[in-house]
């Protein structure tokens, strides 16, 4: 019972910061938001018995994700968008499209509704998702993409320095 | 009512749709940075939902990818930004045409 | 350890042409670094060339196969890279890799100085690798990629000097009438894995029981057609007198030693499945008689010193089919070896010959003559040579001596041992056999002439180039007449490894005995299984005649050539007419192609197909490019460089594939 009543208080916070961060005008606003919806996911990787996960959550994307771009909005010191006057176009079609694919989506979950077994959290689960199982699977049947994702990571560092210096041509 | 992995996945559908209008709604280069991590954050939860179902520790990796994915991404993104700003002080997505070109 | 031996004589070649070829070609500073390339160049042959040694020398008379993995399975086909080791293979080896080795350092010397010299060495160490693809495979398939190799590397190499467009044309021709062997090839693979589901010599060889007569007399003409093409058999060989406008030790390796032997090869290989086609063996014989004779014929007309040994390989190749059409198989390959020995050797000295007679033209331009007409080949503007090239001169003497067969040299043993054989079939009740033979013994005599001639002509008698002797030739650098010291040697002693049967009862024919299925070699023999023998007296008597028609064609062409020169030519073309007319212009036969087949099908090629060229294809094309113009300009307009807009279109694609899915 606890559980469920967990998953529900999580969700109802991380689609409701998660429509803030869409919505709020000014863009800190939204970013903030948006560290609220982290951490709620975070939250919800926590029930599921992901501990190792949950917490790489908060640390990568709340920490290290957040936090460059919270500095970048300062940086850039960006101010609250102008209320938009008059119902644009494209927000019509963004909203019918964004409708259209949770219709899908909830199509596709109706349809494997029973396919789906319940939502046990077994002695296996709990053991498959433990940070020395992760880890030794990193480091052992997927070293070479770990390596790749490190080559990624540098290539991704050296490129934003590119980008933002300022003689850049 | 039992608690099954269909709940994550609708979270995540829904979180995911909300991703999608962000990043068509928003004219601001910087919120439609955020959407697409809002995106990427909910498919993650339906790959931790589904790893937990079938006790396996892939999906676990395969999200410890997708967040080093993210975090270079932002990275790139946010520097992409700030050559933008540089050359039109502003960083709505609408002001900038030049893929026309 | 082996097995380790035949993957590094295989490969040590290959990477030889990688270090020679592809190196320099990103890395031009190399290129003129002859030492370093000819090094190279020569020790990818070498190595491999002792290994091969040493592989015969241990060998304990067990063929072994060395496979290395699978090229390809697909259903019932599976192919390996496998590589056999017997006594056919390991012969063949030892000719390719020896002589390859000498003529690689022969190269040293003859082509210092090119601008591709780097490139040369490369083909040349191509050329090994694909030749030992084709003699050690233990498969068709393998035996084909080594055929089809050197086929490419025959007309990267006839090709060598392309600016030239005659060479480039010689390539072609070359390439292309080869092409219609190789297409026998293919079809003789596709029919015998369709019959016997294997390509592997093992399942090929031992299956040939099973196989319907028709069926076996397809593969083998068709195998047969195969080997016209490679070997420059009548009606395939125009292709050989016009390759010799490669580089002269390509002429020597390729086009007399080496590659030109393959199809003799294959048909060895292949001996007991040809053995089960009596019908096509008889083609063979007479096609190869034919070949002789009328190659020999050309040979004694033509003053271009390559080209007379050009139709004179072509005519040894038909001594050669000869063989096998009258089952003696083991006997082709013995006059492959000691023919290798010889021709290489007299390409080689022809090519010092040439050598020296470039540096007669360079010196005669030197001096202020008009040297546009100079030809230094021909052979009418040498004489005299031996007060030059004493060296060339002795082992060009030794080499026509052994090739018209004076006794006692090594052309005498294996071709003496050719007609025996023909006429011991003839005597074993194959009538065709007896013309066969007495076809071989007159182009024997005109062997023994044209080869006199050749050499009467080129060393001896008068200087007949302009400013003799104020201007000379000099006897070529040590690298290239140590291989044709070499050579020399070898064109002696190499007939004594095939003594004639009239010597302890041919227990002393060693070559036989190693080779032959008889005596647990890899080579089927139709002699030994007939069963009949020759008298001992008639023996003899072949012997006699064979030796005979040698010394006989060489004294007079001696002194008819000694005494008259070029004019000895002029009164063989008043006293021969017509007949002599026929030989010169080589039985017209470049232009009976022309006229039959090429020019008909470019006809029907540039009428035809250019008018559908026009309409059609270029209509399609066209008519692609307009509608991709006027689509890509509807679609410019979607393209307004709004990134949302792009969004936009991307997810309603995502909505619309998967509305298809789910509803669809």
């Amino acid at each position: 019972m606890i559980q469920q009543v967990l998953f529900l208080f999580l969700a109802v916070v991380a689609i409701g910061s998660a429509l803030g961060a869409v919505l709020a005008r000014s863009p800190i606003n939204s970013a903030l938001w948006m560290v609220v919806n982290l951490i709620a996911v975070a939250g919800l990787y926590i029930t599921l018995n992901a501990l190792f996960i949950g917490v790489l959550q908060v640390l990568v994307y709340a920490g290290a994700i957040m936090v460059p771009i919270l500095f970048v909005i300062m940086l850039l010191n960006l101010g609250s968008m102008p209320a938009p006057s008059e119902i644009q176009w494209k927000h019509v079609v963004a909203f019918i499209l964004g409708v259209a694919l949770l219709t899908q989506l909830a199509f596709v979950l109706a349809i494997g509704l029973d396919a789906l077994p319940e939502m046990s959290v077994s002695e296996e689960a709990v053991a498959a998702s433990s940070a020395r199982e992760i880890g030794k699977m990193l480091f052992t049947r997927y070293v070479l993409p770990f390596e790749i994702i490190a080559i990624l990571l540098l290539a991704a560092t050296i490129g934003a320095v590119m980008f933002a210096k300022r003689k850049f041509a | 009512m039992e608690l099954t992995v269909n709940w994550y996945l609708a979270l995540s559908a829904i979180l995911f749709s909300i991703g999608v209008m962000g990043v068509l709604f928003r004219s601001n280069a910087i919120v439609i940075l955020l959407s697409v991590e809002l995106m990427l954050n909910a498919v993650n939860v339906s790959i931790i939902a589904l790893a937990q179902m079938m006790a396996d520790s892939t999906g676990h990796i395969l999200v410890f990818f997708v967040l080093a994915v993210a975090a270079a991404e932002a990275a790139i993104g946010l520097s992409l930004v700030i050559a933008l700003f540089r050359t039109k002080p502003t960083v709505d997505v609408n002001e900038f045409n030049l893929l026309k070109h | 350890m082996d097995a380790l031996l035949v993957r590094l004589i295989i490969l040590l070649p290959l990477a030889g042409a990688i270090l020679t070829g592809l190196v320099p070609l990103f890395m031009p500073g190399l290129r003129k670094n002859e030492s370093l390339i000819s090094t190279i160049g020569t020790l990818a042959v070498a190595v491999p060339f002792g290994m091969v040694v040493y592989l015969f020398l241990t060998f304990d008379g067990n063929a072994f196969v060395a496979t290395f993995y699978t090229w390809m399975a697909a259903g019932d086909l599976s192919v390996d890279f496998a590589y056999r080791i017997d006594q056919l293979s390991l012969i063949m080896g030892l000719v390719v890799l020896g002589v390859g080795t000498l003529i690689h350092v022969y190269s040293i010397g003859y082509m210092h100085g090119d601008d591709g010299f780097w490139k040369f060495f490369s083909y040349l160490n191509l050329f090994i690798f694909a030749m030992l693809n084709l003699i050690l495979a233990d498969n068709l398939v393998v035996l084909f990629l080594g055929w089809e190799g050197v086929g490419l590397c025959s007309f990267l190499l006839i090709g060598f000097w392309y600016t030239d467009l005659k060479n480039s044309a010689a390539a072609n021709k070359a390439f292309i009438v080869n092409r219609i062997g190789d297409f026998a090839f293919l079809l003789a693979m596709f029919l015998l894995f369709r019959e016997l589901g294997g390509l592997d010599f093992d399942t090929l060889l031992n299956g040939v029981d099973t196989l319907s007569s028709t069926t076996v007399t397809m593969a083998v003409l068709l195998l047969f057609l195969a080997a016209t093409g490679k070997s420059a058999q009548i009606p395939l060989f125009v292709w050989l007198p016009d390759a010799m406008a490669g580089p002269t030790p390509v002429s020597a390796l390729i086009h007399a030693a080496t590659m030109v032997t393959s199809g003799l090869y294959l048909l060895a290989r292949m001996s007991d499945m040809v053995l089960a086609a009596p019908g096509v063996m008889v083609l063979i014989a007479i096609v190869g008689a034919l070949t002789a004779l009328v190659a020999a014929t050309i040979a004694i007309t033509q003053t271009d010193i390559k080209r007379v040994l050009a139709y004179s390989t072509v005519s040894q190749l038909g001594f050669m089919f000869m063989a096998v059409g009258v089952g003696a198989f083991f006997v082709a390959i013995f006059h492959v070896v000691t023919h290798a020995f010889f021709k290489a050797l007299l390409f080689l000295g022809s090519g010092s010959v040439i050598h020296g007679m470039h540096e007669v033209e360079h010196d005669l331009e030197h001096e202020g003559h008009d040297t546009s007409s100079f030809d230094a080949q021909d052979m009418r503007t040498m004489g005299n040579l031996k007060a030059y090239m004493p060296a060339t001169h002795i082992t060009f003497l030794i080499a026509t001596l052994a090739i018209a067969g004076i006794p006692l040299l090594s052309g005498f043993f294996s071709k003496d041992e050719i007609l025996f054989m023909a006429f011991q079939a003839g005597y074993n009740g194959m009538p065709v056999a007896y013309a066969v033979w007495a076809v071989g013994i007159l182009t024997a005599l005109l062997t023994a002439v044209y080869m006199t001639r050749a050499y009467v002509l080129t060393f001896r008698g008068e200087e007949r180039w302009p400013e003799a002797p104020s201007i000379a030739p000099h006897e070529s650098p040590l690298s290239m007449t140590l291989p044709l010291w070499t050579l020399a040697i070898l064109a002696i002693v190499g007939g004594y490894i095939g003594l004639p049967g009239v010597i302890a009862d041919g227990d002393w024919n060693w070559i036989h005995h190693y080779l032959a299925q008889d005596y647990g070699g890899p080579v089927a023999d139709l002699a030994d299984s007939a069963g009949f023998s020759l008298p001992l007296a008639l023996k003899w008597l072949l012997i006699a005649i064979g030796g005979g028609v040698a010394i006989l064609g060489v004294s007079l062409a001696w002194v008819a050539y000694d005494r008259e020169g070029l004019a000895f030519d002029d009164r063989l073309r008043e006293r021969l007419g017509p007949l002599y007319g026929v030989w010169e212009v080589k039985y017209r036969l470049d232009e009976v192609y022309d006229a039959a087949l090429v020019n008909p099908i470019r006809d029907i090629m540039g009428q035809g197909f250019a008018k559908a060229d026009a309409s059609v294809v270029d209509g399609v094309v066209n008519g692609a490019a307009r509608g991709a113009a006027a689509f890509g300009r509807v679609l410019g307009r979607i393209q307004t460089g709004v990134i949302q807009r792009y969004a936009v279109m991307m997810v309603l694609g995502v909505v619309i594939v998967m509305a298809l899915i789910l509803f669809v």
